[in-house]
């Protein structure tokens, strides 16, 4: 037989077998492990589970809280009492027993040893997720705070940080060290009244941290809150307050998993942002809470309102999420572009796979002039996961001459997998200009091929395209979060790729 | 607050003399519409997909409503002509909710049907039964009242493999001396292989009075059949209309709905379109010149539930004055629905400070082998390309014109008559430089100017 056709031959069976072995590489990345599973065994005071004022009541008395605080509590608790959870999200919230879940949780020694004397079962789960709490073993200038359930376990580089005036501690710390600060701006950009989860996390808010960064001050290095759900059968609803005064800067890190479990826990946080004159808040976030298993059992429902007030003229924020995680995922981290010729930011790569369902975006809100804002959203859809875009821009009439410019694209790697795209523009003026546009298709196989023809299997293939796709947003993070947000996006895919 | 309440009431009372004016068919789903409207409410500002438009304050005002199926002094065959140069029709005319057929059409076209209703009941009893109310969504309250009120409407049927040669124009006209509100109804059967090219424009000839013109269109188009319906909104300030379209798509149809909105007061187009074959082609087109007062929101919904189609939208709007505009469009691709490719955009220049544009294109999307996209941008005449003009001696307003002109071309290049083009081109132009009505053909001439676009 002549050379020739024998050529044709073989290469017409690889042709053939390539979709049988694509689905083959996706099946096993679907079933790829999720390496943050493990339980702390340790002990936990828990409070009974069920919510009433008395919990509420319980939970600041715990905590220490003045009666300000313990009024705000109160006030939220009633108002959530009045609100049904919001179901126009894309995503199948079940039923939640909120009496079934218990609302504080603290690891034991800690109580007993203070913040400073850890207990080496908390540093060694810390260490496994690669979170060291000794400041000597850190090469990289980071300071962390490692909250775990409902209190924060320590937070390090706090004396160096103090010399320049920079306050980074626990929120439950900040309400005793300095109650005026906390007082000024807590729940003034996101009030207990915005929505269901956001009155929840009001009403019985445990940790989170704490940053303020005086006027002129740029903050040295960056700063850090390591979230760990261990325990089961409660819910986690930290807090977290940013406050940047004039010309300062910050870049702030968030990072969060937890246990395999089969049953769901709950996480509804809230994430307050204020940006004063001309000062630059960048927040990255690299969630990886456990999403559950590739049947679907199990996963943190991930709740979440997130909103920065860019309040002074020139101000800045900078959202960065890469979205891996949870079961179901509503978060839209937003800006409120409320100073003349202030910016927002929003870079997004949202992954799912399995049976992961996530609604995410954000809101521009444009009321300062000249305010300007852009937005890429990235969404990789896998298995049998779905995958929402929601997003708003609106143009107040007073705010003249902003601009917006959207993106939002989405690549499907399964036949049963969704990607949908909701945004909603609104322009009150006419010299304002917004532009959107969003793409969903699936991997080219062109490229596929092109990458298989020089000896680079699919699989890898897949990865090198996902990265390439999503290289936008992973060059806005920070260096050491970028390293780890690519492998998560390759360990996330593993097997998912046809 | 209940608007729908006193159209409900009204039904109540006189349900024997609606009944009795009306084919026995109309009356099968009156119970339906009935029933569906008892707890419903018409949507407010803000609700969903209504984020610029209130139908409650629509359908408050209390209009009066042709039970009696009285006629009307004024014979619109007369008094109103509107006619495309260069291009023979078979001319129609709807005066308020009656159907007038003129001199110039005959009953039936070359086999093409065009008759109302009470006459095709008797002669097309099949398809009136098999798909009157069958595509038009009742969970719509707009769609339900229309049900539960119409008493006629038009019968357009094209035979399998019939190719209408001659564009059919239905002319609706307002003219009654008093407030109204109508609900006219279409229902278009396109067969196999069929082919037909409607031309319906909407004209008020009163206009001191406010009308209110609820109407619900339901398009089939069978295998391999191409329709092309264009829809021009010419009316007044105070006239007001709801307008839903319904279209199924079977294999290898190809659809193409261009409204155009030119002048009016309010007007909500609903488009709802069901790909149900493959290789189905669907385009919807749109554009709207608002000034004054004007309000045009458009809400587009194409499923793909088939396969292999090909979807294409591009509306554009013009906004000046303290105009309103709203677009809300939706691609929806079922699973197992591979090589879909669907396209949604949607343009808009803002010419005024109090000018407003709400927009939200939406993909939903649960295939993974399907080329979709969307873009929306809301922003104003390029700065460069006036200076250059400019710079060319022609003045600011000529080429402000010439540039919103360009802008809104394409959607008028989507027309597949040539007359009709020129045209529409032609009445742009009128649109633009404020004289419209003074040139359009109408004899009574009875519009006021309306305000140039600047």
């Amino acid at each position: 037989m002549p050379p020739k056709i024998r050529e044709a031959t073989i290469i017409q069976m690889k042709e053939t077998e390539k979709p049988e072995k694509g689905n083959k590489i996706i099946k096993q990345a679907a079933q790829a492990e999720y390496k943050y599973g493990f339980v702390t065994d340790i002990e936990t005071d828990v409070i009974p589970k069920g919510l009433d004022e008395d919990v509420v009541r319980r939970i600041s008395q715990l905590k220490g809280e003045p009666e300000w605080l313990l009024e705000f509590r109160l006030k939220a608790y009633h108002h959530w009492l009045t609100l049904k959870a919001p179901t126009w999200g894309h995503v199948h919230v079940p039923e939640i027993d909120y009496q079934a879940i218990s609302y504080y949780a603290a690891p034991r020694q800690l109580k007993k040893g203070g913040a400073e004397d850890i207990d080496p079962e908390l540093k060694k789960t810390f260490d496994k997720l690669g979170i060291p709490l000794e400041e000597q073993l850190r090469l990289s200038g980071m300071a962390v705070d490692a909250v775990m359930d409902s209190v924060s376990v320590k937070t390090t580089y706090r004396d160096r940080l103090a010399e320049l005036g920079v306050i980074f501690c626990s929120i439950s710390e900040a309400v005793k060290d300095y109650p005026d600060l906390v007082r000024k701006y807590l729940g003034k950009v996101v009030p207990y009244t915005d929505n269901f989860y956001a009155a929840l996390n009001s009403a019985v808010f445990s940790d989170g941290s704490f940053v303020y960064i005086p006027k002129g001050v740029r903050c040295p290095m960056e700063l850090s809150t390591y979230f760990r759900i261990n325990s089961a059968q409660t819910g986690q609803f930290e807090r977290t307050l940013i406050v940047a005064d004039d010309d300062a800067y910050v870049s702030y890190l968030e990072g969060c998993t937890a246990p395999m479990r089969d049953e769901n826990q709950l996480h509804a946080a809230i994430v307050e942002i204020v940006v004063e004159d001309r000062a630059e808040v960048k927040y990255s976030t690299v969630q990886n809470w456990y999403p559950g298993d590739k049947d679907g059992k199990g996963g943190i429902y991930n709740l979440v309102t997130k909103r920065g007030l860019c309040r002074g003229d020139h101000s800045k924020l900078s959202w960065t999420q890469v979205e891996t995680g949870s079961a179901i995922t509503w978060k839209y981290p937003s800006c409120v572009l409320k100073g003349d010729h202030s910016v927002g930011e929003f870079y997004s790569v949202a992954l799912t796979n399995n049976w992961q369902e996530a609604d995410t975006g954000t809101k521009m809100i444009h009321l300062g002039r000249n305010s300007t804002s852009t937005i890429v959203s990235k969404g990789i859809s896998a298995g049998h996961s779905q995958n929402s875009y929601r997003g708003m821009v609106k143009i107040a009439p007073k705010a003249t001459g902003c601009r917006n410019f959207t993106q939002c694209d989405s690549l499907l790697l399964s036949d049963t997998s969704g990607a949908h795209t909701f945004p909603v523009i609104e322009v009150g003026n006419d010299t304002s200009v917004v532009e959107h546009e969003a793409t969903t298709s699936k991997i080219n196989e062109d490229q596929i091929f092109y990458c298989n023809q020089r000896g680079i299997p699919t699989e890898d293939a897949v990865g090198l395209i996902v990265n390439g796709y999503a290289k936008e947003v992973m060059a806005k993070l920070p260096m050491e979060f970028a390293v780890e947000a690519q492998k998560l996006l390759s360990i996330s895919l593993e097997g998912s790729v046809g | 607050m209940n608007a729908l309440k006193q159209y409900i009431d009204l039904y109540d009372e006189s349900r024997a003399l609606i009944e009795q004016q009306s084919p026995a068919l109309l009356n099968t789903l009156r119970n339906t519409a009935r029933e569906q409207l008892r707890e419903a409410r018409l949507p407010r500002k803000g609700s969903e997909d209504f984020e610029a438009t209130d139908l409650e304050e629509v359908f408050a005002h209390d209009y009066g409503v042709n039970v009696n199926r009285l006629p009307f002094d004024a014979d619109p065959v007369e008094t109103f002509h509107c006619d495309v140069p260069n291009m023979s029709t078979c001319l129609y005319y709807t005066s308020n909710d009656a159907f007038h057929s003129s001199a110039t059409a005959e009953r039936n076209i070359g086999q093409v049907v065009v008759e109302p209703f009470s006459m095709a009941a008797v002669d097309y009893p099949e398809l009136m039964n098999a798909h009157y109310g069958r595509l038009a969504c009742m969970s719509d309250p707009t769609v339900a009242l229309n049900t539960l009120l119409v008493q006629d409407g038009l019968f357009i049927y094209v035979p399998d493999g019939v190719v209408a040669e001659r564009p059919i124009q239905l002319v609706n006209i307002f003219n009654a001396a008093l407030d109204m509100m109508v609900q006219r109804r279409l229902l278009i059967i396109v067969g196999k292989n069929a082919s037909i090219k409607l031309l319906a424009c909407d004209h008020t000839q009163s206009p001191d009075y406010r009308y209110l013109n609820n109407q619900v269109i339901e398009i089939v188009a069978m295998q391999g059949s191409t329709i092309d319906f264009y829809d021009l909104e010419e009316s007044t300030p105070l006239t007001h209309r709801v307008s839903s379209v319904f279209v199924d798509q079977h294999e290898g149809s190809n659809v193409l709905i261009d409204g155009i909105t030119l002048v009016n007061g309010f007007t909500r187009n609903n488009y709802h379109v069901e790909v149900n074959g493959e290789h189905a082609e669907t385009q919807l087109l749109g554009m709207t010149i608002a000034s004054g007062e004007q309000h045009v929101d458009s809400h587009t919904f194409i499923s793909h539930n088939a396969p292999r189609c090909h979807s294409n939208e591009m509306f554009k709007y013009v906004l000046d004055g303290n105009a309103v505009g709203a677009f809300a469009g939706k691609i929806l691709v079922k699973p197992d629905c591979p090589r879909v490719e669907a396209y949604q955009g949607n343009r808009n220049l803002c010419g005024a400070p109090t000018a407003k544009m709400y927009t939200k294109p939406q993909l939903e999307i649960y295939t993974d082998d399907v080329m979709c996209s969307h873009g929306s941008a809301v922003g104003q005449l390029d700065e460069d390309a006036l200076f250059y003009m400019r710079t060319r001696g022609i003045s600011s307003s000529e080429a402000r014109r010439l540039l919103m002109q360009a802008f809104v071309a394409d959607v008028i290049d989507g027309v597949r008559l040539d007359a009709l083009k020129d045209r529409l081109h032609y009445l742009v132009e009128k649109r633009f430089a404020g004289t419209l009505s003074n040139c359009a053909s109408c004899m009574a001439a009875c519009r006021p100017a309306n305000k140039e676009i600047s």
